[in-house]
């Protein structure tokens, strides 16, 4: 009888399968929502994390007869960790070794459709819904093993892949499994282990990526190389609304190895044999060109009149009384955050193969379905024609240039069919072409009645932070076509996660309070998201707000904060940060200052507090930050160096931009196209020290980490400068004209 | 055809001599270690050592590089047996995306082998050179002190 138990069998026996594993924690998944059973129930109970979007077990994981398990996720790695805390995730529930799993990520032909890989839920979605699928696998292989060894599986242990009874037999998850075993519908209600015997969860692993990364293993995109690979560049637009009038394309059809200019529209581009005689050729080609420009920029430093100037879209998000603010004692300012961009160290690149009437694009998008389904709509051909792999690029930090890269190779490969083509952005590309993080403005009022704020009034002016593909025209190569595809109309993010909004609702209690959006849905720079969207702005104001009203009612910025939050977790880490930055025993020094930041992600993610300690030299106006702490929630940590490495990172990268980074423009073009005209941190100004503390909660959901800091960073920096030099800076970036000017110097 | 020393290797490479390095290592002899980032000598993706020093293989054409030594970080070990510098990365998980690591590698070993015990200030003055953008500097300059004390265990 060796027949695979079906699943209503597997059910119809399944009550004492799980004995051996406790049952899920009321935090996980819908399991325990509440019963009425007095009334049929109106739709299937929801399954947990994405395993909804795609409930067949055997999507997520699949083990064959010798014992190798893979497990699917439609998540992409992106630098951040990902892969391997999904392999810890699944090896804790399928209760084998980590390094037996090999996992796949994001696929339009082998993975499920997992959406973007974004807004830090990858493990919140793919983390939950493969820990669900490992947890039924693991509890149909012990029911097939209580059947086949006649062993009640009370009496049956798994360790490592194998179910033992406790006679001795045993039998192993390769044995057990047959073709169809797997491919059963998961169930709302998973066996999951208790979360006090960890064995892989919540101990840092290393990551599986980096041994490949650092000793030059072909693992990016930019490492592609297919037999007979041609290498291709575009001639790029010179700025948004360029129109190509004229191009003398022989001269260089004679170049050495070109083989192929194609010119749809004002789209150009020249595919050659190698890959520097491409970049020779596109430079050639670039000189030759004629392109028609219009000034359709407005005046870079009425940039911020401009936009709310803008028609825009007004959203009430808290509705408290609207006048409460005005009056005596009223306290306002007004923040102010520039285009900011991901400036990826690595320029974007795509592999595009037309063949056969398929064409197979190998990209570094955050999203393989919705980027397929983009490049499908610009070629006008149906989305089986289009297959979209993931392969890794440099890091993104949200929506830079790799969808766009996506369907250059696309456009590419279909006018230069039967050989894969390579397209690999330049430098200036990247920096003039990525949709930027969206410039934003927001006013603050309050009234304080002693130590407590009575009335907060906040208003946010920002455009979209998302244009993702989906639809073709928000690729930029599908707008300079022949038959172009305009951008469609931007929309807000709705709440409770939102976007230039997300976070502008303050995680604090005050007696009255109101939150108003104005959405401006055609801004001049082209935007998208950028790591941590709104939040890095609204979380910068709120919180240099706080301090700003901490210092009228002469209270501590931490015990302001923690008169008015209630959040047990939320208090936990801002007494965490506190405690490890020694702030108590703070002792002050001349041209020195502290400052603090807190956020809830999304205010619905992880709990995040940062505190740092900054000098200031008066003479330059530099700021150099010396060290930072944080404290971070992230629910159950799965790999806890993971999440210190992501926090680091975003504490890092916010410094960076909130020291020192803004887009420039003139009125027609983007004038930041390199490191020299876009500066970044470097190591000479990186914090002498970073310390990251995690406060992990077992058995609760995974709450994703890795735009937690990036906001409350912000907040603390501008925190500290106020505190060194005596005088608040509102705009970002904290430049040094700028602080010399808050100081008086200048 | 010019004759170019890479990782002890003599390889012939049939490109115009004006090429940058950075496209004959990757294009013609197939190693990913160097990567590209600018094209510029702005950030330091592409990194390699020539005759024991860091340059910018992106802005350095191989017409200048023939009888030279040139070192890449597929020229410190294998993903089966590392060199000190690959291990100490690994072990300091020295990385996020990982992309800029490679030149931070080949930066970080022509200290070492001019300075074998750097202080924190001489490393971070040293790898000033190269960008990275995930934050992973902290870990970086951990991962150099670490490699020092490897390549002194085993002298």
């Amino acid at each position: 009888m060796n027949a695979p138990l079906t699943r209503r069998e597997f059910l119809a026996r399944g009550g004492a399968l799980v004995v051996s594993f406790s049952l899920a924690p009321a935090a996980f998944g819908a399991a325990q929502e509440p019963q009425n059973p007095g009334k049929a129930p109106e739709a299937a109970p929801k399954l947990p994390g994405n395993l909804g979007k795609a409930p067949l077990l055997d999507s997520w994981i699949r083990i064959d007869a010798n014992g190798a398990i893979t497990v699917f996720t439609g998540k992409a790695e992106l630098g951040q960790g990902i892969k391997t805390a999904l392999i810890q995730v699944a090896a804790e529930e399928l209760v084998v070794d980590p390094r037996s799993i090999t996992l796949v990520t994001a696929d339009t032909a082998r993975t499920p459709d997992e959406g973007y890989t974004a807004g830090s839920q990858s493990m919140q979605h793919s983390g939950t819904a493969i820990m669900h699928a490992s947890a039924q696998v693991r509890a149909i292989l012990v029911a097939l093993a209580s059947q086949r060894l006649a062993v009640p599986s009370t009496q049956l242990t798994v360790h490592l892949g194998t179910i033992r009874a406790n006679d001795g037999r045993s039998m192993t998850y390769g044995q057990l499994v047959t073709g169809e075993t797997l491919h059963v519908n998961a169930t709302p209600e998973s066996p999951l282990r208790d979360p006090k015997t960890r064995g892989v969860m919540g101990k840092s692993m290393q990551r599986v990526d980096i041994p490949a990364k650092v000793t030059g293993a072909p693992i990016y995109v930019q490492d592609l190389r297919l037999p007979a690979m041609a290498h291709a560049r575009v001639v790029r637009p010179p700025s948004y609304e360029a129109k190509l009038a004229a191009v003398d394309m022989a001269p260089v059809q004679k170049l050495p190895g070109v083989l192929k200019i194609v010119r749809n529209g004002s789209f150009l581009a020249v595919v050659a044999e190698r890959e520097y005689q491409a970049v020779v050729a596109m430079r050639e080609l670039a000189k030759r060109c004629k392109w028609e420009e219009r000034a359709s920029l407005p005046p870079p430093t009425e940039l911020y009149s401009h936009i709310q100037k803008l028609p825009a879209e007004d959203y009430v998000n808290l509705g408290g009384a609207a006048e409460g603010a005005l009056g005596p004692g009223t306290i306002s300012a007004t923040y102010r955050r520039p285009y900011q961009m991901h400036a990826s160290i690595g320029p974007s690149c795509a592999v595009g193969h037309a063949q056969d009437g398929v064409v197979t694009i190998y990209s570094h998008t955050q999203g393989v379905y919705p980027l397929r389904a983009a490049i499908a709509e610009m070629l006008q051909a149906p989305v089986e024609r289009v297959r979209v792999i993931h392969m890794e690029g440099s890091g993104c930090y949200g929506h830079n240039g790799a969808d766009d890269a996506g369907a250059d190779a696309a456009l590419i490969a279909t006018a230069f069919p039967g050989r894969p083509v390579r397209v690999q952005w330049m430098r200036e590309d990247e920096h003039t072409w990525e949709p930027y993080g969206s410039v934003m403005v927001s006013t603050a009022r309050a009234r304080l009645d002693g130590p407590n704020v009575i009335d907060w009034q906040y208003e946010v002016w920002s455009a979209a932070h998302s244009t993702r593909p989906g639809p073709a025209g928000h690729l930029a190569p599908a707008r300079h076509i022949e038959t172009p595809f305009p951008p469609p109309q931007p929309k807000p993010l709705p709440l409770p996660a939102g976007g230039g909004n997300r976070n502008a609702i303050p995680p604090y209690t005050f007696r009255n309070a109101r939150v108003v959006h104005h959405f401006v849905p055609a801004p001049p720079l082209r935007v998208s998201a950028l790591r941590a969207l709104g939040a890095y702005h609204n979380v910068f104001a709120a919180e240099s707000f706080m301090d700003e009203l901490a210092l009228a009612a002469k209270a501590d910025p931490i015990d302001f904060r923690l008169r008015h939050i209630e959040d047990p977790r939320a208090r936990d880490v801002i007494s965490a940060c506190a405690e490890r930055f020694g702030w108590s025993q703070y002792k002050r020094q001349r041209n020195r200052g502290r400052g603090f930041g807190y956020s809830r992600y999304k205010n619905l993610a992880a709990y995040c507090a940062v505190a740092v300690e900054v000098e200031v030299d008066r003479e330059s106006g530099l700021v150099r930050p010396l060290r930072a702490v944080a404290a971070i929630d992230s629910g159950e940590a799965v790999n806890p160096d993971g999440i210190r490495n992501q926090t680091e990172g975003g504490i890092i990268q916010s410094i960076s931009w909130t020291l020192y980074e803004a887009v420039a423009f003139d009125r027609t073009r983007v004038t930041s196209k390199d490191w020299s005209t876009y500066p970044i941190l470097r190591f000479s100004n990186v914090p002498e020290s970073v310390d990251v503390h995690i406060i992990t909660r077992p058995g609760m959901p995974f709450l994703g980490t890795g735009e937690a800091a990036q906001g409350p960073t912000a907040a603390a920096i501008a925190n500290a400068v106020a505190d060194a030099i005596g005088a608040r800076i509102r705009d970002l970036p904290l430049t040094r004209t700028r602080v010399k000017a808050a100081a008086g110097l200048v | 055809m010019i004759t170019l020393d890479v990782n002890g290797k003599a390889q012939q490479v049939d490109a115009d001599p004006a090429t940058p390095l950075l496209y004959v290592l990757r294009d013609h002899l197939q190693l990913n270690g160097a990567k590209f980032g600018c094209g510029l000598g702005q950030c330091g993706a592409c990194t390699v050592l020539v005759d024991g020093q860091p340059v910018f293989s992106c802005v350095t054409p191989i017409a200048a590089l023939e009888r030279r030594r040139i070192t890449t970080v597929e020229g410190l070990g294998t993903l089966e047996n590392p060199g000190a510098v690959q291990r100490a990365f690994i072990e300091e998980q020295a990385a996020q995306c990982g992309y800029c690591i490679p030149g931070m590698m080949m930066r970080a070993q022509a200290l070492l082998e001019r300075n074998p015990a750097p202080s924190k200030a001489e490393i971070r003055k040293h790898m000033n050179a190269n960008l990275c953008r995930c934050g992973t500097h902290m870990r970086i300059v951990r991962a150099v002190e670490r490699a020092a004390a490897l390549m002194k265990g085993s002298r």
